[in-house]
């Protein structure tokens, strides 16, 4: 697509032609659904200089299983709308969960997996279920291409490990035989930012159990105590279930405790963080009764 | 058209305030492109390049049927079709939206007519001040296009994303389910056999 203004703002149609192109401009912002980017700009809070649209670059759309290992491949503009779709919902359910939390309709045909990451809002509802997945970000731009576990991805509040130049190409997800469960706590059904969410992630290959944590820290954190008691009290030779013994209660509350223990929350206008600690166990311990029970 | 900086005019949520740049299409960031609205070409020539969709549309094209109240996407209020998805418009940059088909409430039904859902909406009073009313005629055409039959539930998650300060919903909700009983009965009318097979007459 040709413009006027060529240098300010393009629509590439390719990433070989996005990323050279960044590579000539880092300077240059990329906008995928525009649900963050556009906010700021409308607000005067952000005037970049010049723009490059995702729309056009059809590598970084949709999802794919590669056919060599078996695990899922996630383009970086997949869509929350798309994460919500029945083939993927099936095999993603903790991220379509929380891509249903995502703001509204609007926002979801819009809002794109790569924004949310590069935004790296602490309330990013995908980021606490993609590092529960074990997932690994790969970084595409003109020097190459590198992949960066989600939990290194994610280096602070709003901080990444993109480059000026990087793109989010996709994000790997390794499939494993698991159960899955995302919860989150706002002030409505929709269009809310997090207060707090939790995602329990279930692996029966490896019999282990896996819980990070969103908007009670900086980045989101995982629950390690937490997981290493929630390993010993499942029945693995039983797929993974809570024994339904005496001892059950007793074993999810220390959970909740510990997950509590493992959040760093801060007050602030949307919640106290007494309120967000005490939630995050309470949203974690309800995950794990569903996926577990 | 506004000239005025958002710090200037903060209440006015009429007025897309994002800065109006004079017609020279020399500067540097400033853009000139074709946008597809309603099935119609407009040329923009010289629009500054930050331009939102919402503010193209109701400030440079005269088309105010989607409005501006928050210009963050909370609202709705804004809502179009681009390439058939709804969006929030305020939400799109205007100068990637070349060679997409854009829609607004101006280009549902047919010309000046109202749609079903228009009528609905007037008819049950789901219109009060009707500063949301485009933006939910939009949602709801998209909803009743991918879900001839949304339940209660479904109505609700599907304008979620479309604030209203003066109805309480609940007649917009009788709205969106009298244009799907509508449409349905109008379905089983034009195929009895087939709808018959599924379920009772008149049922739906
Ligand atoms: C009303 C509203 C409600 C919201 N609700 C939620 C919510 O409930 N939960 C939540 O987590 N978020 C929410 N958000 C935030 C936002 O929708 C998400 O963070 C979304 O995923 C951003 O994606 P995008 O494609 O719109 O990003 P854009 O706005 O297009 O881009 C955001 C940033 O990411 C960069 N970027 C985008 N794609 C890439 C890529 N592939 N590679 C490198 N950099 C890239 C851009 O350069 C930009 O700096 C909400 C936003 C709004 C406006
Ligand atoms: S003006 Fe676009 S959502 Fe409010
Ligand atoms: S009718 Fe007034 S905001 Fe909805």
């Amino acid at each position: 697509m040709s413009y006027d203004c060529a240098v300010s703002v393009r629509v590439p149609d390719s990433l070989e032609e996005l990323v050279t192109g960044l590579a000539a401009d880092p300077g240059c912002e990329l906008l995928a659904g525009g649900t963050d980017l556009m906010v700021e700009i409308n607000f005067g809070r952000r005037r970049p200089a010049s723009i490059m649209s995702l729309s056009r670059v059809t590598e970084l759309k949709g999802w794919s299983e590669d056919a060599a290992t078996g695990e899922l491949v996630l383009g970086g503009a997949l869509t929350y709308t798309e994460m919500l779709q029945p083939d993927l919902a099936g095999r993603l359910p903790a991220l379509a969960q929380a891509a249903r939390t995502v703001g509204s309709p609007q926002i979801r045909n819009a809002g794109t997996l790569g924004g949310n990451l590069a935004t790296a809002s602490p309330a990013g509802d995908t980021l606490p279920v993609l590092v529960a997945l074990d997932a690994v970000v790969v970084v595409e731009s003109a020097d190459g291409r590198r992949e960066v576990p989600v939990g290194d991805f994610v280096t602070g509040a709003k901080r990444t490990a993109l480059r000026p130049h990087d793109v989010v190409h996709s994000v790997r997800v390794p499939t494993r035989r698991t159960r899955q469960e995302f919860l989150k706590v706002g002030t409505r059904n929709a269009m809310v930012i997090a207060v707090c969410s939790a995602a329990v992630v279930v692996d029966l290959d490896s019999c282990s159990v896996r819980v990070a944590l969103g908007s009670v820290g900086p980045v989101p954190l995982r629950a390690h105590e937490a997981e290493e008691l929630a390993g010993e009290v499942l029945d693995w030779d039983a797929g993974g279930v809570l024994a339904g013994d005496a001892h059950r209660d007793g074993a999810l509350e220390r959970f909740a405790g510990l997950v509590s223990a493992a959040s760093r929350p801060i007050d602030d206008h949307r919640s106290t963080a007494a309120y967000r600690r005490h939630a995050v166990g309470v949203c974690a311990r309800r995950a794990l009764e569903r996926v577990a029970a | 058209m506004t000239t005025a900086g958002r710090a200037d005019q903060p209440d006015q949520p009429d007025q897309p305030d994002q800065p109006d740049q004079p017609d020279q299409a020399d500067q540097p960031d400033q853009c000139s492109y074709t946008l597809s609205v309603n099935g119609q070409e407009h040329e923009l020539r010289g629009a500054w390049m930050g331009e939102s969709l919402l503010y193209v549309l109701r400030n440079r094209l005269g088309l105010p049927g989607a409005k501006n109240a928050c210009e963050q996407g909370e609202c709705g209020s804004c809502s179009v079709l681009v390439d058939g998805e709804l969006v929030c418009s305020c939400l799109v940059l205007a100068a990637t939206a070349g060679g997409r088909e854009i829609v607004t409430v101006e280009g549902l039904g047919a010309g000046e007519r109202f749609t079903d859902v228009q009528v609905a909406f007037t008819e049950t009073g789901a219109v009060q001040c009707g500063f949301c009313t485009p933006g939910l005629i939009v949602t709801v055409h998209d909803l009743l296009e991918r879900n001839p039959r949304p339940s209660e539930l479904e109505i609700r998650e599907a304008i979620s994303g479309n604030l209203c300060r003066c109805t309480g919903y609940g007649r917009i909700l009788e709205a969106v389910e009298t244009v799907r009983d509508a449409r349905l009965a109008a379905a089983s009318r034009a195929a009895p056999v087939a709808a018959g097979a599924t379920r009772q007459e008149g049922a739906g």
